[in-house]
This record gives structure tokens, sequence and C-alpha cells, in this order.
């Protein structure tokens, strides 16, 4: 890759709204530089979704950020950034304010947080709109109030005076991106904009999405790790690895037919629902329960208020040797469930008995004696483990606690589990921040399996992983449950994860069990409407399936009478279309050729 | 922030793809790592006057206790802070450029060498400084960790008696409590001082912890079985250590200008010992005449204050990891 000066850097109008050519972004850090972005180049069109798809770290956020002139101080830019005909790297900071906005918009990842929690929807949206000289006062307000009902928020007249936490997380991305439409900007930049939220809602958005930029011809550069997201919404998609941009092509091209290795790869381990086909049940009949929990019912104190029931009544049980997949949405209280069954949090009625004891009523003693035989796995690889210790006294933490072994012995079988958890023996002396997300991750596994426990809890262990890292490591999850033959209980968002690990699924909403039974039976035949709705909106890796699926879910939501209110479903142009604008372009393209025109 | 550059310097480099099915997170460390400590000590010798406020601090440390002695050992300086003798040149300094001479810091009216009092003063007031810190960080920390963790009545309780501290004007309160202690000599004066000036490190400590104790990995610790107290000491406090270290430092500062205008206003160390809030206030009204009996404790007060605050800057600039670097 050749690093492209400064000096070339002029205004292009080729029809793009968005194009990168060359750039090349360094980084100087206490620890010297760091090469993020190697000598890309990318174009969005009008009326277009570009998809930039890689792993954590891989450049694709500080590629976007470069667009907006918003890299921090530290970082060298090397390359032409073209927005809307106008190069960005000469431009002053006045005229950066004003491009922000007016033709380039963001849309956030995370809808709690890009919202200001102090001012209401009216102060933020109307801010946006009088800076940049687009509507004042009643103009601003009504101007605000069209831009809510586009992206169908119902009674936007009244909503419009409300806080962002009188709104749900999918409600906050759509004012989120109403606030992003309100200059009506040449290219939105689109950073994951569907990460934090569940896969109903997600659908939702990414619907939203599509009939806006249909409507507004806006071009969009997606951003995303998810290779169902890229098939359900991208034109074209460029593979970022490591800084370089790997493959690109038309969607269907990259996802059907990938040609770099990494391409393969990433799509290899994303995981496909209904990819195990249908298996028998590890334990026959009824063996012992690892797990058993009878009508609980878990209550959060609320000051001033009736405390909030958070999980409702809720029944379940988990054999040895089996794993037992809790799914649900944000909210649904499947933490709360697996955090319950670690008596990290009192019941207010009914049974936890964990090997046939109930944790409820037990003292402090015996309860300590239980606890060895469980072992725990928690979701956030940067935050489960303690940042102050080698991760070899982490590992031995359980059998110091337990008084088990001689410290010999405990130095051996710390150097057993890492090698069952696949890490080289000599990481026992590193700190955690010196492991990436994954190994973090078979850490805690390692850990969670010292005291060779009967039963393990293991809250969303995979979701802050990206997709091939997960892949392995649930690979060794299940290698792993099958040599201990531990009982588990596996709570996850993620259906297609459910599908590959559980024996059996219990679909959990609002506190309460929708569904219960084997695997395949639920995920392959689900009887409840929620069960349906859940299974639907999980999107897949393949643009052809992903649109039947889309259609499928469209009817389906129309026979229950849900429709999403002031979005255009029908069918836009069709894929076809589009991919002819886009034929041929795979590989890198050459800086200022736009591909295949 | 750091640690995400960090993760990016690791895959930046030009390695070939590992072949399928393997991690993509292979551990390739290209640069070399840090402990937590090692970093905090390299970012700490970077900071020039952290380094320039530690040179001083030492070197009138070194230049107190090693002059006139300390319990009994005699110094490098022959005279003491105590016996009188004839004034001579109407007690003016006699250091120069380069040469001390027979009084460096002149003598007072009594004819005390001013040196060896000012050293004696410095002592003292090094001792308390340095006392009260450490003493307060203990009770501050120990109050804090207690209602942060055990939350609920304790954290009522304890966190009440903190407000009621807080509330009474400090010096007052240290003042009518030196009094009683004044005469008991200055290890129990500084302890006292210490009981009165916990309470914002104790809020502090008590904010840290509420953040720690939600972390997942005291939820882990919690679930295997480990005890209270053990997650506290092993678990939490020492992640709080950078907040502990940098209050510590600006206690200790605090705790020398508290104790010098104690000494000033006549609560603090009494006579015949020292300190160089005593010896300001001794010497007040000789500001007009003898003008050096002022300017010299003056200056190691606003010296030692100093010094301890560009280290406490220099150590708070370490131990926090979101501050940029510019290119």
């Amino acid at each position: 890759m050749t690093t492209v000066e400064n000096t070339t850097a002029q205004p292009i109008d080729d029809g793009t709204v968005l194009s990168f050519s060359g750039l090349d972004v360094k980084f100087n850090t206490e620890f010297g530089r760091v090469h993020a972005v190697k000598g890309i180049s990318l174009e969005v069109r009008p009326g277009e979704v570009l998809a930039l798809v890689g792993e954590s770290g891989s450049g694709k956020s500080v590629t976007s950020t470069s667009a907006l002139g918003l890299l921090p101080r530290n970082a060298t830019i090397n390359g032409a950034i073209n927005v809307a005909g106008n190069s960005v790297d000469t431009m002053t900071d006045r005229a950066l304010r004003k491009m922000r906005g007016d033709d380039v918009a963001m849309v956030f990842q995370e809808p709690m947080t890009a919202l200001n929690p102090v001012l209401s929807v009216r102060t933020q949206m109307v801010e946006a709109l009088e800076l940049h000289g687009k509507a004042y006062g009643k103009a601003a307000d009504a101007r605000a109030i069209e831009l809510l009902s586009m992206v169908g928020i119902p009674d936007p007249e009244k909503r419009l005076y409300q806080y962002p936490h009188e709104f749900s997380g999918g409600q906050r991305q759509r004012i989120v991106i109403a606030m992003a439409l309100s200059c009506d900007p040449k290219v939105i930049i689109a950073d994951e904009p569907t990460t934090a939220l569940d896969v109903t809602v997600q659908a939702e958005i990414l619907d939203l999405l599509r009939s806006l930029k249909d409507e507004l011809n806006t071009g969009i550069l997606l951003i995303t790790h998810s290779m169902g997201v890229v098939a359900d919404m991208a034109d074209r998609v460029a593979v970022m690895y490591k800084g370089d941009i790997v493959e690109q092509g038309s969607a269907r091209e990259v996802l059907t037919q990938p040609k770099h290795d990494y391409t393969k790869r990433l799509l290899d381990a994303v995981p496909r629902l209904g990819s195990r086909g249908e298996t028998e049940p590890v334990v026959q009949g009824e063996g012992p329960k690892a797990l058993e929990v009878n009508d609980l019912v878990v209550e959060y104190h609320r000051q001033g208020k009736e405390p909030f029931r958070a999980v409702d009544g809720v029944s379940l049980s988990v054999k040895r040797g089996e794993i037992v997949g809790l799914v649900g949405e944000s909210g649904s209280g499947k933490s709360t469930i697996a955090r319950c069954a670690l008596g990290l949090i009192p019941a207010a009625s009914g049974e936890v008995a964990i090997l046939g004891e109930d944790i409820t009523k037990m003292r402090r003693k015996p309860l300590k004696a239980l606890r060895k035989r469980i072992g725990v796995v928690f979701q956030d690889p940067a935050s489960s483990l303690n940042p102050r210790l080698p991760v070899g006294d982490c590992i031995a933490e359980p059998m110091d606690v337990h008084k088990i072994g001689t410290s010999k012995s405990r130095r051996d079988k710390v150097a057993e589990l890492l090698d069952a958890v696949e890490l080289p023996r000599d990481v026992a002396n590193r700190y955690p921040h010196e492991l990436s997300g994954g190994q973090r991750q078979r850490v805690s596994i390692a850990r969670a399996l010292s005291l060779d426990p009967e039963l393990l809890v293991a809250d969303e262990p995979t979701s802050a992983l990206d997709v091939s890292v997960q892949a392995s490591v649930l690979k060794m999850f299940t290698h792993l449950q099958e040599q201990y033959n531990f009982g588990c209980l596996f709570v996850s968002h993620d259906l297609a994860v459910i599908d590959m690990l559980a024996d059996h699924v219990v679909v959990l909403k609002d506190g309460k069990v929708v569904e219960q039974g084997a695997r395949h039976q639920v995920l392959a035949d689900p009887q409840e409407e929620y069960t349906k709705r859940l299974l639907m909106a999980a999107p897949v890796p393949d643009p052809d399936e992903q649109r039947a699926r889309r259609l499928e879910r469209y009817e389906f939501m129309k026979e229950i009478g849900e429709e999403d209110h002031g979005l255009h479903l029908e069918e836009a142009p069709t894929r076809e279309d589009l991919m002819g604008r886009s034929a041929g372009g795979e590989g890198k393209m050459p800086p200022g050729v736009s591909g295949g025109n | 922030m750091s640690e995400d550059r960090r993760d990016s310097a690791m895959q930046g480099s030009p390695e070939p793809l590992p072949h399928a099915g393997s991690e993509i997170d292979d551990p390739q460390f290209t640069d070399k790592s840090y402990s937590q400590g090692q970093l905090v000590r390299r970012r700490f010798f970077r900071h020039k006057g952290a380094i320039a406020g530690l040179a001083v601090l030492l070197f009138i440390t070194l230049l107190a206790f090693t002059s006139i002695g300390v319990g009994g050992i005699s110094g490098w300086w022959d005279k003491d802070y105590t016996s009188t003798g004839t004034v001579l040149n109407g007690g003016q300094p006699t250091m120069g450029w380069f040469y001390l001479g027979e009084h460096p810091f002149g003598q007072d009216s009594t004819g005390r060498d001013y040196f060896a009092r000012v050293m004696r003063g410095t002592q003292v007031s090094l001792i308390i400084a340095f006392v009260v810190g450490i003493a307060s960080t203990m009770i501050g920390t120990v109050i804090g960790a207690v209602a942060g963790y055990f939350r609920g009545w304790a954290e009522s309780l304890l966190m009440r008696v903190t407000d009621l501290f807080i509330i009474i004007p400090l010096l007052v309160f240290a003042a009518v409590l030196g009094r009683i202690a004044g005469d008991s000599g200055i290890f129990v004066f500084a302890l006292v001082l210490a009981a009165v000036t916990w309470t914002g490190l104790a809020r502090l400590v008590r904010g840290e912890v509420l953040s720690l104790r939600e972390r997942e990995f005291v939820s882990a610790a919690r679930a295997i079985g480990t005890g209270n107290w053990r997650i506290i000491l092993r678990h939490i406090l020492p992640n709080t250590v950078g907040v502990i270290i940098v209050a510590t430092t600006f206690a200790i500062a605090s705790a020398i200008l508290l104790e010098t205008a104690l000494s000033y206003l006549g609560f603090g160390v009494q006579p015949p010992d020292i300190s160089l809030g005593s010896l300001i206030s001794e010497y007040q009204t000789a500001f007009t005449s003898r003008p050096w009996l002022f300017w010299f404790p003056g200056i190691f007060i606003l010296a030692i204050a100093l010094s301890v605050n560009f280290i406490g800057d220099g150590l708070r600039d370490a131990f926090d990891p979101r501050q940029g670097k510019d290119g």
C-alpha cells in the first residue's frame, strides 16, 4: 500500500457523497506509533449502503471518524477524504462544523448515551436545526415533529417535549436517526447502529434505515461486525482486517462467494440457526438435577414505589451433563435468574435448589461449601477478572478460598486448566490487560472450572466477543462440557448461539417463561408468537435468504396486526438493480475509480 | 483508551493471516508489555514537575535530618536549637554565595542559632505531615471501604459520622483537640490531626468501592464463596490504590499547612519544641527589624508544600489512564 500525501487532495466531483482514497491513519501513543488504517480507498454513492465489516481493532471506526474530522490530536492522517465533493483535510474548523450535520451525519452505537439526558428531545433536535440555519422557532418545532413522525415515533407532537429516559432504547435510536436526518445530509455514517439493541428492535431499525435511504436518496456508510445486518442492509461490502481492506464487492458476491481467506473465515464463524439439525437429548429421562428453579419470583425494591418484579413465577431445571439455554431480550430477567441461581440476589419467593439443596434458605457455612460446586462465567471479559491479579492467581483463587490443595498442586491445576482452555502456560504470569477479550474469557472459563463444578452458570459469555473469537470459544466450551460433564445454565440473547450449544431452551419475556422444551422443538417449530417473532427477526448472512425472511416477517407482523406505521415496507428497488451498479467491484479499487461504472 | 490502542498495536503488525480455525487474537506481542506498576512509574518519571518536587523534598528532608541529627544522634551541624549565645553582628545571616559562616540563617534575639532552629522546625513539620497523611489515609480507607462495601446501616452510620466531622470548622475542631493533645508530644498531636482530616478520603474511597463492587470480578468472587473481608482486601482495595496514593499526597501537603496554621495560632506544637509555624508565630513581631527570622521558615513551608503538591500532581497524572498524549 502506498501512502498518498496530503498534496494530492483535490475536490473531485464524481458522483460520490463520501470517498476515501489512500486513507492512512497513524496514532502516536506512549508505546510508539500505531498504524490503524493502512491506505484504504472507499466510495459511497447517493442512495447506496456501503457496509464496512471487520472485527474490533480493525480500523472501521477510525475510518468513519476521519470523515467527520474528529480524530484525536495524536493522529497523523494522510490521503484524501472527500465529503460531497469537498476535501475534508483542507477545511477550516468553521467549515468542518458546517459540514458535520449538513453533509455528513452520524448515528452512534449506544442510544442510551448519544442523547443528553437533561435536555428534552425538542431542545436537542431544534438545536441542530437552528445551528445550521435550517429553521427557527415554530418552524423548527414543526420540522422536528415531521422528522419524528418520519422515523415512526407515535404521537410526535406530544412526545417532542419529553426527555430521553421516557423513550425505549429502540425509540431513542429512532430519535438519534431523526436528528441525523434533520439537515438532509448527503451521507449518514452509522457506527454499529443496532449492536446495542435486541433482535426484534434491530429488525425495526434496519427497516427504518432502509426506507429512509430510498426515500431521501442518502448514502449510508454502515459500520458493523454482524454479517446478518450486512445481508439485510448493504448494497456493497468492504471487509476490513488489521487496517486494510481485504475484499470489496457487492453484498451478494462477498457473502455468498467470498474470495479472501479472512472473509471466508469470518462467514464460517457466524453461528447459523438450524445448522445443527435434530439431535438426541444428551440426558435421557430423569437424571440428577444440577439446578432446579421452582416458581421463582425476584423483586427489586424501589424507593417510594411498588417493587419491580424482574422475574415472575419462573420454573426450570438443569440436569447434570445438560446445557439449558435461557433466551430473551434485554429486560426479560434472564441475567437476574442466573444471578439468583448463584445466590447473588435474594429471591422474593419460590425456591432455587442447587444440587438438591435450596439456597434461598441456607446459612453461610453450608452455602460456602455449596458454592465450591458451582462455577460462573460472566459477560464482560474486561471486568470479570481482577486487573490487579496475575492470571494464574485469578484461576487459583477459588482453590485458595476453599483451601484446596497445596500451592504446588494448585499450580499444577492452573497449568492443566490453561491447557484445557487452549492457552499457553506462561499466560499464568501475565496480567488481564495484556490479554485480548477472547483470551480473557478463556481465563474466566478456566477459573470457573478450577473446582470441577457440577453446575456452571454462564451469563452471556460470548456476547462481548468478535464472531470468530466467539466461534472458537463456543467450540472449546462444548468440548469442555463433554469432558467435565457439568450441568450448565447458559444465558444468551443470541438464538443462533443457543441453537449451537443448548439441549434444552427456555424463552423468557418480561420475567415470565413463554415457551420451553427441547432445543430442536422450540427453535424449529415454535408454538408461541413471541418465539416466532424472535426467530424471524434474527438476520442470516445471505442477502437472498435474508430478503425472503424479511418478507415473511412483514407478512407475519401483518397477521398479528403489528405493522410499523409510517414506514414504506413495499419492496424497494430489487437487489438485482442495485447489484448492477457495483458488479465487478471486487478487491481493492484504485483511488478515484468508481467500482464497475 | 491506551489499552485499546495497544490492542490495535498488536494487530497492527504485518503478520501473515493465521490459518483458518486458529483464534485471531493470538498473542503476537510485538511490543513490550508493561504491568500496571511499570506503566505508572514510567509516566511518573516523565513528569518533570513531579521529579523536581521529589528532588526538592528529598533534599529538604535529608538536610533537616542530617544537619542537627535526630533522636540523640548528632548531625554535621555543630550547634543545637536550644542553647543561647552572644548575638554577633545584630544576628544577621552570615550565609554568602559559597560559604555558610558561623550562623548561616542568623541568630534570634537571645543568640540561638537560627539554622538549627529552622532545621528542627522542618523536622517536626515533616514528621507531623507524614504521620497525619498516613494515619488519616488509614482511617479514611477503612471507613470508606466498609461503608461502600457493606452498604445498609453501616454505610448510613459511617457517612453520617463523616458528615458530622465535615460540618465542624476544621481549624476550630483541630485547635481545641490540638490544645488538649499539644503537651503530649508531636506524635499525639499528629494523630489528633489525623482524626479530624480523614473525611475527604473516606468519601473518595467509598465512591470508588461503590463502583468497584458492581464489577463482575467482584460478583465472580462472591459466587465462588469468597468472604467479605477477603473481597475487600484482595479484590477491591488493590484497585483503589491509585486514588488512595494521590489523596494521601495531597493530605500530606494540606497537613503541613494545617499544622503551620495551628502552631502559628498557638494551638499546635508547644515550646520548648518548635515547628515551622511556631517559629513564624514566635518572631512575627520581629518582621521589620529582623526579617530573616520570618523569611527562612516561610520559604521552607512554601518549598515543602509546593514540592509535595507537585508530586501529587505527577502521581495523579500517572494513575489516570485517560490522559491523552499529544503527538
